[in-house]
């Protein structure tokens, strides 16, 4: 059964990531990695890693595609991709390198040692998580808060109209 | 469970998927988004590698990967939107200058 989740889920995961790739429209693109990110929730979900799930639904798919949507929204592209392509040649040779890469990654996986399934599966709570980020994991924990105050004062200052500056 | 070997198996999949979306598309925002796909294949492998070896520490790791993520979302996306106020154009191939 768990396979058979696994498998479907899996293909779910892929078939999106192409479309996004292969999709002319940036908006279908947007709308498959949606449905690419909630397939890698319900994957963190077989992993037993419950609060990784809700996070990656409600920061990823929530408020980072809605950014990219609004984004796509204001810039009204399509027009980019329609028009004659002087590098099409040299972009084609990526896909070659590509499946290159893959069978690389796979080779170095295949040649890994299998690591035995742990007996105990990790916890994945939200007990067990703020339980390692406020003890072990507490310095880089405060280095996020710096991190994204400086995306937010850089955001400003680039959002910022030139004229009123 | 199943073992870890399927999670990284379908993360590099789609990490390869992404990396090929980098490299074939001229639309900024689409190079970006696979950018992230590829940002989601590296945190599953963390999740699956974590489950290996029976700790949460992966999951850490992939918490802290997405905030780094919605940073540079957030950041990414006003420098598109700069220069796209600044050229009408939205292709990479015609930004060869870093120049403001």
């Amino acid at each position: 059964m768990p396979l058979a989740v696994f498998l479907v889920v899996a293909a779910v995961a892929v078939a999106s990531a192409l479309g996004l790739v292969l999709k002319r429209n940036p908006i279908h693109g947007a709308l498959f990695l949606i449905v690419n990110l909630g397939s890698i929730a319900v994957m963190y979900l077989t992993l037993h890693a419950q609060f990784l799930a809700w996070a990656q639904v409600i920061i990823y798919a929530g408020a980072i595609m809605v950014l990219f949507v609004f984004a796509i929204m204001v810039l009204i592209p399509g027009k980019e991709e329609t028009g004659p392509d002087s590098l099409r040649p040299v972009r084609l040779i990526a896909i070659p390198f590509g499946a290159l890469l893959l069978v690389e990654l796979v080779l170095m996986l295949v040649s890994r040692r299998a690591a035995p399934v742990a007996a105990v599966p990790a916890p994945g709570g939200v007990e067990a998580i703020g339980r390692l980020l406020f003890t072990d994991y507490l310095f880089p924990f405060e280095l996020t808060s710096v991190l994204l105050l400086a995306a937010m004062i850089g955001v400003l200052a680039l959002a910022k109209s030139r004229k009123a500056g | 469970m199943l073992p870890g070997s399927y999670y990284t198996g379908l993360s590099a999949v789609l990490f390869v998927i992404g990396v090929t979306g980098v490299l074939v598309r001229r639309n900024p925002l689409v190079i970006f988004m696979s950018i992230e796909l590829m940002l989601n294949a590296a945190n599953l492998a963390l999740v699956g590698f974590g489950a290996q070896f029976g700790t949460a520490d992966g999951q850490v790791l992939v918490f802290f990967g997405m905030t780094v993520a919605a940073a540079e979302v957030a950041v990414g996306l006003a420098i598109i939107m700069a220069i796209f106020r600044l050229r009408r154009r939205l292709s990479v191939d015609d930004l060869s200058a870093m120049r403001w």
